[in-house]
């Protein structure tokens, strides 16, 4: 397992948002973290990445232990993170957002580098550009290549899919399928068509707890699981539930 | 025509040691979004302790470095110490700053006396050129060149290298920069140190430029940075360069042919500015993240 999360408690100001959070995750695959909104996704990525840390349980990547650790050394340790937001910094130039993420400008750097400009062909031209200047598409191309620029094992993504076309969702799982090729990935996703696409292997999460973990073949049988945690239903007439 | 010459060349070479100490405050207040209350008084600092060692050198090369190096280590102290506890926090950091100042302040006092310290121009920078019937007083170009090369220098610093890229990434948004694995708190202690650096230099250069230092400097021209820094737009250094020149200019045209409007000047400056463009001459839109 490249990540572990053990009885994981976490609080904003005085809020108990992450009240037992238990899940791991296995090298090489996309593992989803599902749940209804408010329920603690977001919270459990940035928990990992150690920007709302853990009051107790533990979080181990490869076998190490996380807590503790400033978000900017346990990115070190190899852990990218795009969050819901994207993060762009739009002040900066496409090509300055990219070279802020190379820790180092070898060989390797410039493989991945043409790497995620081949999955995102948008961005080559607009490498000069202020990142401002980008589509929402474009940006969040941006903030995914950006965290595939490092040397990272494990990818943490936060709602990709937010606000963006179908067309577009529909690239972002073509990119996501061949990150997974290199790099394994956690993705928090509302859009279950995109999730369910992309997904080996799922995680629900309700009210801060960990309710349910498994393989995403299994849920998409589980019509009553996902009834009642993720309000998805079966269409009437395909009988599909997504 | 040449009193006109002469009124323009004391403005700049007046804007130039007040961009010294703007430069400093733009980038700690307008980058980082720390107010920095004992700005002034580290530029004080710069100025009692280059001054100290000129007495004792002759030299105003060593002058400078010392100056600089004791900016550098206050501004190294004061940061680890007490401001990146209040990171964030402007109502902490104006009384913490607030407190760091007078101590800075009462301390220097009982180091180097309460008194008015005379200070002379060093003899190769002393004297004057006459082009054409005009005085050009070799100081005040000194000190132009000067302050162009800082500008220069930390304008191409900003926008040329990786340690700029992450200072304009972090004054964005921190916690994205932590996340790509950068250590920003390093990088803004860096950015502090060297502000303060620059407030000690502008010190040292205007301690024979005024022919005094007093014990009340520090608090003179740290208002006038503020002002200059709030014209020019937070965070942008050529727009504090800008701005420290029309104050400079302003200060000087204004004291010669309305004296008594002299010490308005600035103020009704800004309070225009602020009207017509709240965010300054050249501020950054990005919002901060500290």
């Amino acid at each position: 397992m490249i990540l572990q999360l053990s009885h994981v408690q976490t609080f904003i100001e005085q809020f108990h948002i992450l009240q037992d959070v238990t899940f791991e995750v296995p090298e090489g695959e996309v593992t989803v973290i599902l749940g209804r909104n408010g329920a603690g996704k977001t919270t459990t990525l940035r928990t990992i990445m150690g920007l709302t840390p853990p009051a107790k349980g533990s979080v181990q990547f490869r076998g190490e232990q996380l807590n503790g650790l400033p978000p900017y050394a346990i990115a070190r340790k190899g852990i990218g993170f795009v969050p819901e937001d994207q993060g762009i910094f739009s002040d900066l130039t496409v090509e300055e957002n990219l070279s802020l993420a190379m820790r180092k400008k070898d060989g390797a750097t410039k493989t991945r580098l043409q790497f995620v400009l081949d999955i995102f062909p948008d961005l080559e031209s607009k490498l000069r550009q202020k990142s401002d200047s980008l589509s929402g598409g474009q940006k969040q191309m941006l903030a995914i290549g950006r965290a595939l620029i490092t040397d990272n094992h494990l990818l943490l993504i936060d709602e990709p899919s937010k606000g963006l076309a179908p067309i577009l969702v529909e690239k972002l799982a073509q990119a996501i399928r061949e990150i997974k090729k290199h790099t394994t990935v956690v993705l928090v996703e509302q859009n279950f068509a995109l999730a369910s696409a992309v997904g080996e292997r799922y995680v629900i999460i309700d009210d801060g707890h960990t309710v349910r973990e498994g393989k995403m073949s299994q849920l998409l049988q589980d019509r009553e699981l996902l009834g009642r945690y993720l309000g998805i239903t079966a269409n009437p007439k395909s009988g599909k539930v997504v | 025509m040449d009193i006109f010459m002469n009124l323009t060349l004391s403005g700049l070479s007046t804007g130039m040691m007040i961009f010294l100490l703007a430069s400093g405050l733009s980038l700690i207040f307008g980058l980082m979004g720390v107010l920095n209350f004992a700005h002034g008084s580290i530029f004080m600092w710069g100025a009692y302790s280059g001054v100290w060692i000129y007495f004792r050198t002759q030299s105003f090369i060593m002058a400078i470095l010392v100056g600089m190096i004791m900016g550098m280590a206050l501004g190294w102290l004061a940061e680890r110490t007490i401001i990146r506890r209040v990171y964030g926090r402007h109502i902490d950091q104006i009384l913490i700053t607030t407190g760091l100042m007078l101590v800075l302040n009462e301390v220097l006092k009982a180091v180097f006396g309460p008194n008015i310290i005379a200070v002379q121009i060093p003899p190769l920078l002393a004297g004057s050129w006459e082009l054409g019937g005009i005085i050009i007083v070799k100081y005040r170009v000194f000190t132009i060149f000067v302050g162009l090369v800082v500008a220069a220098a930390v304008h191409l610093i900003l926008t040329r290298t990786r340690v700029g890229m992450i200072v304009r990434a972090g004054v964005q948004n921190q916690e994205m920069v932590q996340v790509l694995g950068i250590n920003i708190r390093q990088v803004f202690s860096l950015v502090f140190m060297f502000g303060a650096g620059l407030a000690a230099l502008g010190g040292v250069m205007m301690a024979p430029a005024i022919g005094s230092i007093n014990p009340n400097m520090g608090l003179e021209n740290q208002m006038l940075a503020f002002i200059v820094v709030v014209i020019g737009g937070m965070g942008s250094i050529l727009g504090s360069a800008l701005a420290s020149v029309l104050v400079g200019l302003a200060g000087v045209y204004t004291a010669w042919f309305l004296p008594e409007a002299a010490l308005a000047v600035n103020v009704l400056f800004m309070t225009v500015v602020l009207l017509i463009k709240p965010s300054g001459l050249f501020g950054m839109g990005g919002g901060r993240n500290s």
